[in-house]
């Protein structure tokens, strides 16, 4: 392939100040000795102390990670069983569910926010007013809430990963295992599974990503009484933002950025004795 | 020795309102290697699917040992499967893909060990054990999907087309490989191929099936020699179909001429197919021929030469190892029993 | 085959979960606060026409603005060994696992008034320089609290979701392909114009979808970099579900006309780009 010009690189590097340079900010300033985020005045660590002390924030980021985790649980299981569904069924009807299964991921995120918030308030409204009444309990918008709109908008990634690699399974795959003695549980259980097993994990990551980085669907779903990270980030810029968020965010992106590091040192390490391989058969042959 | 093994009896299949199988009627022995031909979409692979259990026939029986075997799922049928791209596990190295059937029946170990070092002899891949899926070459899977299905000891192998994804070549020394095993473990194969010259090479008897029904059924000899109709006659060899008379018993008429033949038993006058294979005309001198023709081209196919020879109602193809000139006039012969008379169909 | 019956339990869950929730918008557009059926919520709509205007408007140069960096962007990643493309990949995936609330906020402090480049700025002698010539009394160039600034803001945050789609696809093109083009004597250029840039088109295509949705229908990035002054769409709606004026009736209309819009706009674009083929979306 052909080699860029000095163009093409200055432009790929403008992009890469213009995606990092707030990033950048934001590291710089969480090591800021006062509370101003753009006048440096000294280096400290004090935002990164406050911040262990900080309950709101310490409290918004573990409901960041619950409802993602349990998201990402709940949309893993139920996308995998729903692709698995959806490559098995006719043409006609899988054409309809996969459009269906589009609209989350197509409509705008407000769009989806407001009208899972109605669905709920509507439906404990009607709960509160008949059933609510009879047992004494009042339910609200909150952590449950919250969760069945994340579950609802990871789905479709999870499915968009696993649907690929069930299509490029050898399709006889399964009853192979039939074949040889399985029965449909151990065939799936042994076989499927494992086969299909880097699309779901894909999905995982996918569902997990997406909804950590979710503010707008968790803002009309989540109620008053519950707040994720983003919600508390986006409540304390009506007032100031403590430069304890610089100190999680930089936190954070060097987890993010370690954990990139090591799944592509990993799979790289793959591929290259997986080329090797290749490279000796052909030797052989 | 021949024990009436699996039967098919009015086994139709029916999908979406089309018919893909129309009435089988089928059986075949232990020990044997029997052969479904047939183009694509004439229903072999629906037949073996069926035998194999993935499949359930909408009307008809499968007995298997004279048992009734229609809603008996796959994975408790004596009978394994060599799938078309092999379907093997490639999450799982060579040794527990073979070891796979052993591993869910729970059999020891040690016997897993012994039983997997057998197979893999038997198709010429002991070291191999360790390898993955992905860094074999296709034969060399085709040989692991193999040991894998053998290993469970089964009455019947179903082999789907196993050799068609291999080159030409490794296509033929499979064949005789694949009789060897055969031979070997002496289990019934059932053997789904398109491909006519495999089917003559490997099988006992072979099936002919055409859009969802069964044309022939005979050893390779039969069904070359006396194919049952011109549908036969034209998938397996290649052949010269004429509409012709039969005049009498032993006389047939056709290309404008009456030949003695050696069929009877057809009404007088009854319009008939007669097949003449290539190998079979000869080329003589005009003047000594039954018939006469134009050479329209010849064509070096190796060890014959294949001509055209164009007569007055029909081009003839003929193989022969001596070859005349394009334009020729030259005269060509048949004998009697070369002749294959068939009801029309 | 009975494994179709595996995709129930999710088949239902999009029932209640996508389907119920999107009639409820549409049922709630359709009634006012005593519960009779009107079409006042749709009528009261003209009175924010100009709101409409300027989402669309703000929307429409973000995404033109991503497709101009992102498309040549995209290209030149495609051009690179396989070393550079993976790690540009992950350079370009990296800011999307942090927060865009996060993100966004950093840039108020680039571009306040007294804020990184303005005093970076006011160090270089850049104002000094500016106001000796023109004779004006500049302290700092205005940036937050503009539609640039929001602007900019859907830029910094979608141009990763414009780069993706288009590398995908230029990356997939079969290099046979182009030697086949160079084969039958086009030139760079013409390479480009006949063979690249019409292969690409799936992926720009579902890059402005991308892209154009999401800038459309933001609220917090107007409010964080337009201060307020530039009332958007999705800054509308919010307010009618959590604001003072709270009235989820108008709300749904509003939601459901810019649906409408969106899925028309998006339609026409496919219509265009190429048929069948390029209908990534719908």
């Amino acid at each position: 392939m052909r080699k860029n010009g000095f163009f093409a690189r200055l432009g790929l590097i403008l992009t890469m100040i213009f995606l990092y340079a707030p990033i950048v900010v934001l590291i710089v300033f969480s090591f800021n000795s006062s509370k101003s985020r753009t006048v440096w005045t000294g280096f400290s660590l004090q935002w990164y102390v406050e911040l262990f002390d900080d309950s709101r924030i310490l409290s918004a980021l573990a409901t960041t990670l619950e409802v993602s985790v349990l998201a990402m649980v709940f949309s893993t299981v139920l996308g995998t069983m729903a692709a698995i569904g959806f490559y098995n069924m006719r043409k006609r009807p899988r054409t309809v569910c996969m459009a269906i299964n589009n609209i989350p991921m197509t409509n705008a995120d407000i769009i989806t926010g407001v009208s899972l918030m109605l669905l709920f308030v509507f439906a404990i409204g009607a709960f509160n007013s008949t059933l609510g009444q009879l047992t004494g309990v009042t339910l609200k918008l909150g952590f449950a809430t919250l969760l069945l709109a994340h579950i609802t908008f990871d789905i479709p990634y999870v499915i968009l990963s696993v649907l690929p690699k069930l299509n490029q399974c050898d399709p006889n795959i399964e009853e192979a295992a039939l074949d040889l003695g399985a029965t449909p549980w151990q065939a799936f259980l042994k076989v499927v599974l494992p086969e299909i097993q880097p699309g779901v994990l894909n999905g995982a990551i996918m569902a997990f990503t997406m909804s950590v980085d979710d503010f707008v669907i968790s803002y009309f779903t989540a109620g008053s009484s519950t707040s994720t990270l983003a919600m508390e980030v986006y409540s304390m810029t009506r007032k100031r933002i403590s430069p304890e968020i610089n100190a999680l965010s930089t936190l954070m992106f060097v987890v993010v950025l370690s954990l990139l590091a090591i799944v592509n040192i990993r799979s790289a390490r793959q591929e290259k004795a997986a080329a090797a391989r290749a490279a000796k058969l052909q030797g052989k042959g | 020795m021949s024990k009436e093994l699996i039967r098919l009896t009015d086994v139709s299949m029916v999908f979406d309102d089309t018919t893909v199988l129309d009435n089988i009627n089928l059986y075949f022995n232990d020990a044997e290697f029997l052969t479904l031909l047939g183009p694509s979409g004439c229903g072999k692979t629906t037949t073996l699917r069926i035998i194999g259990g993935f499949q359930k026939p909408t009307t008809g029986d499968v007995f298997f040992d004279g048992m009734r075997i229609n809603d008996l799922p796959p994975y408790k049928r004596q009978i394994n499967t060599v799938f078309q791209k092999y379907a093997l596990f490639t999450h799982m190295n060579i040794y527990e893909n073979v070891a796979f059937g052993l591993r869910i029946s729970k059999v020891p170990e040690d016997e897993i060990r012994k039983r997997v070092d057998e197979s893999l002899n038997m198709v010429n891949l002991a070291g191999y054990e360790q390898r993955s899926v992905n860094s074999l070459s296709g034969g060399q899977q085709q040989r692991v999907a193999i040991a894998r299905a053998i290993i469970n000891r089964p009455k019947v192998l179903l082999l789907d087309e196993p050799l068609g994804a291999l080159d030409l070549k490794l296509r033929k020394g499979m064949q005789t490989e694949l009789k060897k095993i055969q031979q070997q473990v002496g289990i019934t194969f059932v053997y789904v191929t398109h491909d006519q010259e495999e089917a003559l090479t490997m099988s006992d008897t072979i099936v002919v099936m055409n859009e969802g029904r069964i044309q022939q059924i005979g050893t390779p000899i039969d069904i070359y020699n006396e194919p049952k109709n011109a549908f036969v006659a034209n998938f397996i060899g290649e052949s010269n179909i004429v509409e012709g008379v039969m005049e009498r018993d032993y006389l047939v008429s056709f290309a404008g001429r009456a030949f003695d033949c050696v069929d009877k038993g057809f009404a007088v006058r009854e319009a008939v197919d007669v097949v003449v294979r290539p190998e079979d005309l000869v080329i003589s001198a005009p003047e000594a021929g039954q018939l006469v023709g134009t050479v329209e081209s010849v064509v070096f196919k190796g060890i014959f030469y294949e001509i055209m020879v164009r007569g007055e109602t029909f081009t003839w193809k003929v193989q022969t190892t001596r070859a005349p000139q394009v334009g020729q006039l030259v005269g060509l012969s048949v004998e009697p029993d070369n002749i294959q008379v068939m009801h029309k169909s | 085959m009975r494994k179709k019956y595996l995709a129930i339990p999710y088949v239902v869950w999009m029932a209640i979960f996508v389907i119920v929730p999107l009639c409820l918008v549409v049922g709630y557009s359709l009634v006012n606060r005593e519960g009779q059926l009107t079409l006042e919520n749709f009528k009261a709509l003209t009175q924010y026409w100009t709101v409409f205007a300027t989402s669309f408007r703000l929307a429409i140069i973000a995404t033109v603005v991503c497709l101009l960096i992102g498309y040549p962007i995209a290209y030149w990643i495609s051009r690179e060994g396989p070393g550079v493309k993976r790690i540009a990949m992950i350079a370009m995936m990296l800011p999307m696992w942090m927060n865009f609330l996060l993100r966004t906020y950093a840039w108020m402090s680039l571009l306040e008034n007294t804020g990184i480049i303005n005093t970076l700025l006011a160090k270089l002698g850049v104002f000094d320089l500016i106001n000796a010539i023109f004779g004006t009394e500049l302290t700092y160039f205005p940036m937050i609290n503009t539609p640039g600034a929001v602007v900019l803001g859907m830029v910094y945050n979608y141009l990763p979701f414009m780069i993706l789609p288009i590398y995908t696809v230029i990356d997939k093109i079969d290099t046979r392909v182009i030697e086949a083009a160079e084969d039958l004597g086009a030139n760079g250029v013409q390479v480009f114009r006949k063979i690249i840039f019409p292969l690409s088109l799936p992926g720009v295509l579902s890059g402005i979808t991308m892209v154009f949705i999401p800038s459309v229908s933001t609220f917090a990035i107007s409010k964080l970099l337009g201060g307020g002054m530039t009332l958007l769409l999705g800054d509308l709606i919010e307010m009618q579900f959590y604001g003072n004026a709270y009235n989820p009736y108008l709300g749904s209309a509003i939601s459901l006309v810019m649906m409408v819009i969106v899925l028309i706009c998006m339609a026409v674009m496919n219509h265009f780009g190429e048929g069948e083929e390029g209908a990534v979306y719908f």
